[in-house]
């Protein structure tokens, strides 16, 4: 009998006002016992709608049936027929967007927490995995992978499996990408991300930090040194700024400069030497999950006001609903249908302010969103001592710029195949975000893994 | 990886180091620049390659001990190794068809400038070289300079060393005297990259300078590298870190590497502090 419920079971979560103070993990987990009950929720329908809406085709009810039974270790097994990154994405897919919007219980009610039930099997594996994998034997051949964010990463593991010999090049010195660097410990602690680097090694891969692809060796040199294929997944880019007077002030950040301070580089730990501003008062400027990340960080760095600046309404905000109301929840301010025109200095050329408009909604532009359009009159300076720019990225060209015959649409992303990451380049593969722009982790996960078999196929071809 | 084969101070307060990095070591040239890290947990700093050895492998870095994480590196001996050493990054120095050139170097600034001489005066470009100190004292990199260029002007700021007065000074007499130099190099402190790039602007002579920002990554994801070149945006690390210095915004730039002055302090501070107890 399915429990007819029609709320989600509730996520124990650190107490607001606590976690506002601390970077340790907001969101705490199922208790087995609701998980089984969570799960009882799911009335295994026939036509599955749901995974429909997973963009890697999870057999959602087939795990849910399993997890409902309190076998957890049969759930993960059937998630991780389709995904590399079960732990990640049960915390950070906006599964309100994707599978969750499609369940049937969302019409009358709540859907199935299915991101939280996938987050509770894959927690529950990791924490009784015993042994380490089996290192698959090698077909002899070598691959470049180019890249450790979930893209790189599902590629390679994939490609390790099937035997291949993997090489990871990583720019930084930690692999993980924007796991790493860009998203806080409270939202995925990076132990999580550590271990899914940790089996790679395991299965066989290496990983190979600072070296930065078209600077250190350039993709016509990883064919010289005998790699068959290559994957390019290098991410979104250069952060953007508005072009706004102001924004070369010291306090301006980039959302990417701001949360690598914090997240890689551990700004926030007292014994770090990394610098970063205890503003007061900080505006992050944006609507997406990096915004929300940004002013989440500022308020536990110990920020009185952070505001998000959003030039749209609520209902236009792209971020993920749970990181909204985490956010309002923390005591972020958001100052909506509000648009930057100027940041201001003080006598010592830190920020003192931002002068901002107000917007309203107009007729829909080409997205189908609405327009937001200047309000007569409505100029003010909001009162703030810092300001994270968040508007997104633009692809960095430094591949494209050394790799000859690879092409990239005008707004500079990648040309690859949508089912395979086939470039123009013979050998050459892309993914995730640098050939979609700044997107999801699922969405690059699910490109290193639709890579890795055209790459195989690829190899086998041409034996 | 990345093992200091060998340390010398050239003066009290810079340091020369070659690390042992095949891979940076085989493709860099002058202009670039590495990032590393001392220790684990340290911070991200960029450094100009100041020259490079391909048979040996080993990038050599010179640099001056200012705050917590250069004060970390300089008690690192031959031997040990840093945690991380990534590049070559940024574009390397534009040489091609260039005949006879100014390269202008001021303080630490002379370990970035003189690769780029070596390199001009290797390919038969004539290098009139000139450097700038504090004192004798601080004097860096002499002979070398010597070696690589067909006239070498020393100046100082007390004339303890070459002629009292500014590098300008210098290359506003070379001018004046009838020099004509297809370009004028110009590597140091902003202030004076500030101040040459106004002399020569005043005679025309295309001029590049050498940035060197606050950065992080060095490959174009965090922008805290950026600067304003002829009123755009640019990222020191992708775009630069050479840029037309009759277009660059030195008043900007000087206000931005001030940001963490008071941070700096206090790290440094730290440091010093926890080695003088490791002393005690
Ligand atoms: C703050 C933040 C929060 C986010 N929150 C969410 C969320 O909640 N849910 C969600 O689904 N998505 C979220 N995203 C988006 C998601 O993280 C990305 O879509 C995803 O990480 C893209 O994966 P990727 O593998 O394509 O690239 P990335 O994760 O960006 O990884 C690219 C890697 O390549 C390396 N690299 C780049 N150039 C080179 C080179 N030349 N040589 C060698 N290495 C190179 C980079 O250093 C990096 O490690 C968020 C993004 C950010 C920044
Ligand atoms: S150092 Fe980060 S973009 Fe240049």
């Amino acid at each position: 009998m399915p429990n007819m419920s029609p709320v989600k079971n509730e996520m124990p979560s650190q107490a607001p006002d606590v976690r506002n103070k601390n970077f340790d993990e907001v969101a705490l987990g199922y208790a087995p016992e609701t998980a089984i009950e969570e799960a009882k929720r799911c009335l295994n329908c026939k036509h599955k709608p749901c995974v429909g809406g997973c963009p890697v085709k999870i057999h959602i009810p087939a795990f849910i049936e399993k997890m409902a039974e309190g076998d957890f270790e049969g759930a993960y097994q059937i998630i991780s027929e389709a995904s590399s990154l079960p732990a990640v994405c049960g915390r950070v897919c906006p599964q309100e967007n994707q599978c969750e919007k499609y369940c049937v219980r969302g019409i009358k009610g709540e859907p199935v927490a299915i991101g939280r039930l996938e987050r509770f099997a894959a927690d529950y594996h990791n924490a009784r995995v015993t042994g380490k994998p089996q290192k698959p034997e090698s077909n002899g051949h070598r691959v470049a992978v180019v890249g450790s964010g979930p893209a790189g990463l599902a590629c390679a593991g994939d490609l390790a499996k099937k035997g291949y010999e993997v090489t990871v090049f990583e720019a930084l010195h930690l692999a993980g990408g924007v796991l790493v660097y860009g998203i806080p410990e409270f939202r995925l602690p990076k132990a999580i991300v550590q271990k899914e680097i940790d089996t790679l090694k395991e299965l066989g891969v290496s990983i190979e930090t600072n070296v930065v692809i078209g600077r250190t060796v350039s993709i016509d040199e990883l064919f010289e040194d005998g790699f068959e294929a290559v994957f390019i997944g290098t991410g979104a880019g250069l952060p953007k700024f508005m072009g706004i007077p102001g924004e070369n002030l010291k306090g301006v950040y980039s959302a990417n400069e701001f949360l690598t301070r914090i997240n890689l580089m551990k700004a926030y730990q007292d014994e770090r030497t990394t610098p970063i501003m205890h503003a007061k008062r900080v505006a992050v400027v944006g609507g997406g999950n990096v915004a929300m990340d940004a002013a989440r960080c500022a308020k536990r760095l110990g920020a009185e006001e952070v505001y998000i600046v959003y030039r749209r309404s609520l209902e236009e905000l792209p971020a993920r609903k749970e990181e909204v109301e985490h956010a309002m929840e923390e005591g972020i301010i958001f100052k909506l249908l509000c648009n930057p025109v100027g940041i201001l200095p003080d006598e010592t050329r830190f920020v003192s302010g931002m002068k901002c408009v107000e917007m309203e909604l107009g007729e829909p532009d080409a997205s189908g969103r609405r327009r937001p359009v200047v309000k007569e009159n409505s100029e003010f300076v909001l009162d703030v001592d810092a300001v994270v720019m968040s508007i997104g990225t633009s692809p960095n060209p430094l591949i494209k710029d050394t790799t000859e015959g690879l092409d990239v649409k005008a707004w500079g992303g990648i040309v690859a195949e949508e089912e395979t990451g086939k470039t123009s380049r013979e050998g050459v593969f892309a993914g995730g975000d640098a050939v979609t722009g700044a997107a999801t982790v699922i969405l690059a996960m699910g490109a290193g893994k639709d890579a890795a078999k055209a790459m195989d196929a690829y190899i086998k071809s041409k034996e | 990886m990345y093992s200091i084969v060998r340390k010398k101070q050239l003066n009290e307060t810079v340091m020369l180091m070659e690390i042992l990095a095949p891979q940076v070591a085989k493709k860099a040239e002058p202009g670039q620049f590495i990032i590393l890290r001392a220790t684990e947990d340290g911070e991200r700093i960029p450094l100009t390659v100041a020259d490079y050895d391909r048979e040996k492998g080993t990038v050599t870095i010179i640099f001056q001990i200012v705050g917590a994480t250069t004060k970390v590196l300089s008690t690192l001996n031959e031997g040990d190794s840093l945690a991380d050493f990534v590049g070559p990054l940024g574009r390397a120095t534009k040489t091609e068809g260039l005949k006879k050139v100014a390269v202008v170097g001021g303080g630490v600034g002379c370990a970035i400038a003189y690769p780029v001489a070596k390199k001009l005066h290797g390919q038969g470009c004539e290098v009139h070289a000139i450097v700038g100190f504090r004192n004798r004292d601080l004097v860096i990199l002499e002979d070398e300079f010597r070696a690589a260029s067909d006239k070498l002007v020393m100046m100082s700021d007390d004339g303890s060393v070459g002629e009292k007065g500014l590098v300008t000074d210098a290359l506003k007499r070379l001018i004046e005297s009838g020099e004509q130099y297809d370009e004028v190099i110009a590597i140091g402190p902003l202030i004076m990259m500030k101040f040459v790039s106004k002399l020569t602007k005043e005679y025309n002579i295309p001029t590049v300078v050498s940035m060197n920002p606050i950065m992080i990554d060095g490959t174009g994801m965090c922008g805290g590298c950026r600067l304003s070149v002829g009123g755009e945006m640019k990222f020191a690390c992708v775009d630069g870190p050479e840029f037309d210095g009759h277009q660059v915004d030195f008043d900007e730039a000087m206000d931005r590497a001030s940001m963490y002055k008071d941070f700096e302090r206090h790290a440094y501070e730290k440091t010093c502090n926890l080695f003088q107890r490791e002393v005690e």
